[in-house]
């Protein structure tokens, strides 16, 4: 806060040339402060529609059981758990940023972090949803816990995977939620304190009473940072124990060390992917194209590129491995997947998660919203058929020839997943309604030190190397929100 | 004495604010409190907060949960109701390492943010007590006690020196209770 300036070499982090504090809070705070536009309704009702479907098709499986979807006596597995680790990996993202970003100071985090989290819970919603209904009994859901064997059954088996994952999910989603929360009182009470009447009631309960003095700012900092530091081990743990659910069997495909690593990358160039696609849109639709910048837009989209290029080494690494380790079935449940009769999803996956985010290393294609976020929807596409591929290809050929089979999902399948899409996008339509998308407070600190109109101030007065501000200048060419004629002169 | 409970200074800009806490303490006027739309680096100390003991708090609350799960584990599959896992022994420890890490977090997560809210006494519907609505938009305050500190209009002075953009008497000390 002192006198210090950024470099100059940084790119701004806000743009725009009249923003002030109270343009912050009034840019962001519009899409909660006035009624839904069209786009809004458009968006929210076909969600709606989604979730009813969502809703249909589960209840349809709580009544009938779970012969009504696809599965049978070979693959045991496939679009539930599909659809549960998609859903868990996709929520990797929103950790990763609050958290990993956090601890690496990196302040672009500022403005993407809210609605990254809010991604996280909604996406773990959508995964526990699998979890209960994949369950076949979901009205004993509550087995799972450690209860005493007066419940029914008898304590839980400590050494199985699937209960480590109960408390991985259930820690993770807790845990996330509080962090959210937490960061979300200072802007609750920013809400509370420009609205009247119900409205400022409502929010004056959800703002826990928030009035911003110094010891609850010096505190807020301490918790969010040690939150941040126990978030980061605890994110890399959740898909590593969800990967331990295949990589502890003794499948060949899924009996794997590689599987955390592996795993977790994989998981976060979902969810990075799937950020995109709401921001860009989200970006657009509610104007905050001042706030989420190119910047953000293309450090987003080389993360892509970092673990989807892991993704990749991943995927040779595992083909090597069948072949060098000498196993013969081993062997073949990786030839069966390039070649045998579920090719198509081999092949699926290779070219959305291994080829296509290679593209991103052209700055052209990097810098272009259009093809970004078809690149997004892209890895995500790829991303279900990873997990497809590893799920049912690896099951569907038995050990025994005879029981060998295919699987065949059924319209309650297709439903449930397409309705969790639904859901998702139901709860995320909702949130940029009630709650700011962009983290009010921590987007004002960055207006002294790394916005556009700072960095320019600076140039004015003069005292900059030529050849940094040259630098600096050029970098801005890539922003759709940066005026570009008022550069032009210097 | 006048009914004039506070004197807040309303600054537009954090450095001003800071500055004017320097003025303020330079004449030994005591500030009761400062508002912020965001947390400012540095004021803690200037304002003699002390460090907070948050983060002790969060280790012990982690050690409770390795505690807890190891004796939750332990107790369950070692000592009360042993499986027989294709032989293998009970007590593998291995195996318990990823419940008890996830318990570590889920106690110190929950513990960390309870002590912070019970601490700073956020809870669900308590009353906010503002000074100024515009402490949460964008506007920096420093509250005065009127009562404490007499010469009133030497402390408008200092105020609006620092950069000040209004400076308001409240006769109230929480105004959201309207």
């Amino acid at each position: 806060m002192s006198g210090h300036n950024e470099s100059i070499l940084r790119e701004p982090l806000i743009t725009g040339n009249d923003i002030t504090y109270a343009k912050i809070t009034d840019d962001i705070l519009m899409p909660v402060e006035n009624k839904p536009n069209r786009a809004w309704w458009i968006g929210f009702i076909v969600s709606l529609m989604g979730a009813t479907l969502w809703l249909v098709a589960v209840s349809y499986t709580f009544w009938n059981g779970i012969g009504s979807w696809g599965l049978n006596k070979t693959v045991g597995w496939a679009w539930d758990i599909t659809g549960f680790v998609w859903w868990v990996g996709i929520g990797h993202a929103g950790t990763l940023i609050s958290a990993v970003l956090l601890l690496f100071r990196q302040n672009w985090r500022n403005s993407i972090n809210r609605s990254a989290e809010a991604m996280t819970i909604f996406a773990v919603i959508c995964a526990a949803t699998y979890v209960v209904s994949h369950m076949g009994r979901p009205w004993l859901a509550y087995w799972v816990l450690p209860l005493p064997n007066q419940f029914g059954s008898l304590w839980v088996n400590f050494n199985s995977p699937l209960v480590w994952d109960m408390f991985a999910i259930s820690t993770y989603f807790s845990v996330s939620l509080l962090f959210w929360y937490t960061g979300l009182l200072p802007d609750i009470a920013t809400i509370r304190d420009r609205a009247t009447g119900v409205r400022r009631r409502i929010y004056s309960i959800f703002s826990f009473g928030w009035s911003g003095n110094v010891k609850t700012w010096q505190r807020f900092e301490t918790v969010s940072l040690i939150l941040a530091g126990i978030s980061t081990p605890l994110v890399l743990s959740v898909h590593t124990i969800v990967s331990m659910d295949f990589a502890t069997s003794v499948i060949p495909g899924w009996h794997t060390t590689i599987f955390p690593p592996y795993f977790v990358a994989g998981a976060i160039f979902s969810g990075f992917a799937m950020v995109l696609t709401l921001l860009l849109v989200a970006r657009k639709v509610l104007g905050l194209e001042n706030y989420i910048t190119m910047f953000h837009i293309e450090s987003m989209n080389k993360i892509i590129i970092l673990t989807g290029s892991i993704v990749g080494v991943a995927y040779i690494t595992e083909f090597f491995i069948a072949w060098y380790s000498g196993s013969e079935y081993e062997a073949y449940a990786f030839i069966n997947r390039s070649t045998g009769p579920y090719w198509w999803a081999y092949w699926m996956m290779m070219t959305c998660n291994v080829i296509s985010p290679q593209l991103l290393w052209f700055k052209k294609i990097r810098l272009s919203i259009p093809a970004t976020w078809i690149l997004s929807i892209v890895v995500n596409i790829g991303m279900w058929f990873e997990r497809f591929v590893i799920i049912v290809t690896s099951l569907h050929r038995d050990y025994l020839p005879s029981s060998w089979a295919m699987f065949y999902p059924t319209w309650v399948d297709v439903s449930v997943f397409v309705g969790s899409i639904g859901v998702f996008f139901t709860l995320f339509l909702l949130f940029l309604r009630v709650l700011p998308s962009i983290a009010i407070a921590e987007v004002k600190l960055l207006l002294k030190t790394s916005s556009e109109q700072a960095k320019l101030a600076q140039i004015k007065e003069g005292h900059l190397d030529k050849a940094h501000v040259k630098e600096y200048v050029e970098s801005l060419e890539k922003f759709d929100s940066v005026k570009q004629e008022e550069y032009a002169k210097i | 004495m006048s009914n004039i409970k506070y004197i807040l200074g309303s600054f537009g800009d954090p450095d001003e604010m800071m500055h004017g806490i320097e003025k303020l303490q330079e004449n030994n006027i005591k500030i009761h409190d400062v508002y912020t739309p965001m947390p400012i680096h540095g004021i803690e100390a200037k304002l003699g907060i002390k460090r907070s003991r948050l983060d002790i708090l969060a280790f012990f609350c982690g050690i409770t949960g390795t505690v807890s799960a190891f004796a939750l584990i332990y107790l369950t599959s070692v000592v009360d109701w042993r499986h027989n896992i294709g032989g293998k022994p009970a007590f593998a420890l291995p195996d318990f390492i990823p419940i008890m890490f996830e318990v570590t977090i889920l106690f110190c997560a929950f513990g960390l943010v309870g002590s912070y809210y019970a601490s700073t006494h956020l809870f669900p519907g308590r009353a906010p007590r503002v000074m100024d609505l515009r402490a949460t938009d964008d506007r920096f305050i420093i509250a005065v006690d009127a009562q404490e500190n007499g010469d009133h209009s030497k402390i408008d002075g200092l105020l609006k020196e620092a950069g000040a953009i209004e400076v308001k008497h409240n006769e109230r000390k929480y105004i959201s209770y309207e």
